[in-house]
């Protein structure tokens, strides 16, 4: 099985005025499909960075990177955006689901820009079939702010899987939610992952990481430590407990 | 990127700020409306003028006596007896190219009929006179050469004349006395109307030309000779010919002081229309400045939305979206603006042409050309103004834009 993500020797320098910030400085690491991994560090750490280069948003300064088979560290910025499509769906901290448009037509966006031009009818049941995936059919034709937090964060999982990514990239993805919905968009994403979906997560919460499979940390640009998830929690059995102390608290009450 | 869906953000896009959107536009608005306002009228003005320069007749040369020295002093054109019968013959039996000449010499005078009298213009004419002006008759005739000859005593009379002598008869075969010359009416001539200058071309008595000179005006000269050239192209040929032949008739040296002047219609509907043209000119270039100032403002509002959609174009990038998609989309929606407002434009335009059309009684009607034109441009200014701020959107950096708050 080839990997979904490999990088070798990958350094990313910014030049901001006379200072040089060398972001990452020679991370390799191998992700293969069906893995489900967080990559941690402080702020500074190079962890938006290396998000970045590997969500194509961004080029290396050196390196190579290999995408679901594909070398993308030469690609200009229109195949850099292909590739976007095609591989990777990104969900973003800040939800960033369009406003004052539907969920179905926020699911709908990535496929306006597929290189197969699928009919409004593909469209609109491609863009069902993922918010089913994420339990959100039934408000389908909600806009953001009819939505909680959660709900959002949904729809832009549902927009991050609707064109079949070999990737899909997580940026901070509770850091604007409450705990409890914290743990519930953790189960999306297990549940996701028990599909067989590989999934890359940056944070920095510790417990949030403990969702995940396999963590990395990183440090000044390098990665040191990489190791599998041992006690891993399970989202649906956190969230009864969550519930259950909830329930004390009333009860006592 | 399939444009249908590029189009559909576009819209919802203007939908989603109604306000901005309608302000925005109205300076595509005013900017066409002005321009299709001001062509309508202006062309309507030339049309009517035109229409008023073809209704003077067919072809037609105009031959009039010319300014003439006398002791040092200069008198104007037209007075000076200088045009005798006899050059209008010596045109009509000596030119190719003529097909009908008719002497004119006319005056006013007062014409009595019954107990109804009306002071009017007397026309001394050949019988080729109504072909000349392509001038139906409403009832009668026309008198023939025989009559000319004779000097006879008959007449035709203009619709004018002929409501105000015999309101509620019919004039033909009845009996008008000018200036104490009993002439019997032949012909009733069809309503013609008014004359490039303005005056009433249907107020007329036209005579045999020889019962003018002999019986009623009792002159010797003529004060203008119509001619008919064989056609339009012809006209300068004839126009020449007719020069050359004067000058021969009348002593004149080249160089030499001319004593009459020929004038085709064309130099008559140049003069009439010059004015309307550089009116219209004048009002186009106001409405240009206007359609300016309506592509600035969409520039400037497509500037103010890509700032604020910055975000938006991150996202749309991050999952795919190419600059040139992006791009399509903010062109899309700045061609869609200033279309929607021209489109607005060129209906309100011509709305306030037909209010101009219904409260002064001018005739205003809109060219499809220039339809055509309005759109055209009004597009043409979409892209223009909505270049810049659509090729800055398409340059922004993911990364950058997907941060910015």
């Amino acid at each position: 099985m080839n990997p979904v993500i490999q990088l070798e020797d990958i350094h990313k320098t910014y030049h901001t005025g006379e200072v040089e910030v060398q972001a990452v400085q020679g991370v390799s690491l191998e992700i293969m499909p069906g893995e489900f991994v967080a990559i941690m560090g402080a702020s500074g750490s190079g962890k938006s960075t290396l998000m970045n280069l590997i969500g194509c948003l961004d080029r290396p300064t050196r390196g190579r990177y290999c995408l679901d088979g594909i070398d993308v560290s030469t690609l200009d910025r229109d195949a850099l955006a292909d590739i976007r499509n095609r591989k990777i769906g990104f969900v973003f901290q800040g939800f960033n689901l369009l406003s004052r448009t539907s969920a179905l037509e926020n699911v709908e966006m990535p496929m306006l820009y597929h290189h197969q031009h699928l009919t409004a009818r593909q469209q609109h049941e491609s863009a069902l079939r993922a918010l089913e995936l994420v339990g959100l059919a039934q408000r389908a034709d909600h806009h953001p702010n009819q939505l909680s937090g959660g709900q959002q964060q949904r729809v832009a999982i549902a927009r991050a899987l609707v064109n079949q990514p070999a990737l899909l990239l997580a940026d901070e993805p509770t850091g604007n939610l409450d705990s409890q919905t914290s743990i519930e968009i953790m189960g999306v994403f297990q549940r996701l992952n028990d599909q067989g979906i590989t999934l890359v997560m940056v944070t920095h919460e510790l417990d949030i990481a403990r969702y995940t499979r396999r963590n990395i940390v990183l440090r000044d640009g390098r990665v040191v430590s990489d190791r599998a998830v041992t006690a891993r929690l399970n989202a649906d059995a956190e969230l009864r407990r969550l519930q259950e102390a909830h329930q004390a608290v009333k009860l006592t009450a | 990127m399939r444009i249908f869906a590029t189009l559909r953000i576009a819209l919802r896009a203007l939908r989603r700020n109604k306000m901005r959107t309608i302000l925005t536009m109205l300076g595509m608005i005013i900017g066409v409306g002005a321009v299709i306002a001001s062509v309508s009228i202006t062309s309507g003005a030339k049309q009517q003028v035109e229409e008023q320069i073809a209704s003077l007749g067919e072809n037609m040369l105009l031959i009039f006596p010319g300014s003439f020295s006398s002791s040092g002093a200069r008198l104007g054109w037209g007075n000076w007896h200088s045009l005798q019968l006899e050059d209008a013959l010596a045109i009509q039996t000596q030119l190719q190219g003529v097909t009908a000449v008719s002497p004119e010499n006319n005056t006013r005078a007062q014409v009595i009929a019954g107990d109804q009298n009306w002071n009017t213009r007397i026309q001394g004419e050949s019988p080729q006179y109504l072909q000349i002006r392509q001038w139906p008759l409403a009832e009668g005739e026309i008198f023939d050469d025989q009559q000319v000859r004779k000097a006879a005593k008959v007449c035709v009379i203009g619709n004018t004349v002929a409501q105000q002598l015999f309101p509620n008869e019919d004039p033909l075969g009845r009996m008008i006395r000018i200036r104490d010359v009993p002439c019997q009416i032949i012909g009733v001539l069809q309503p013609k109307g008014l004359s490039p200058m303005g005056s009433d071309q249907d107020d007329v008595v036209i005579v045999p030309y020889t019962t003018e000179l002999k019986r009623i005006n009792r002159e010797t000269w003529l004060d203008v000779i119509l001619v008919q050239a064989v056609s339009s192209a012809a006209m300068p040929i004839v126009q020449q010919e007719i020069t050359s032949l004067l000058m021969q008739r009348h002593h004149i040296k080249p160089g030499g002081d001319m004593d009459f002047v020929v004038r085709s219609q064309e130099d008559i509907a140049q003069a009439a229309t010059t004015t309307a043209r550089v009116m219209g000119a004048l009002l186009a270039g106001v409405a240009a400045v206007s359609l300016v100032v309506g592509g600035i403002g969409i520039m400037n509002i497509m500037l103010v939305s890509v700032t604020e959609r910055t975000r938006e174009i991150g996202i749309r990038m991050a999952v795919g979206a190419r600059g040139g998609d992006i791009l399509v989309q903010f062109l899309i929606e700045a061609v869609t603006l200033s279309l929607i407002g021209g489109a607005i434009g060129i209906g309100s335009g011509m709305g306030i042409s037909h209010l101009v059309a219904s409260i002064t009684r001018w005739p205003t009607f809109t060219p499809i050309l220039w339809i055509g034109v309005a759109s055209f441009s009004s597009a043409v200014i979409g892209v223009v103004s909505g270049f810049y701020p659509a090729w800055k959107a398409s340059k922004l950096d993911p990364i950058e834009a997907l941060r910015y708050e």
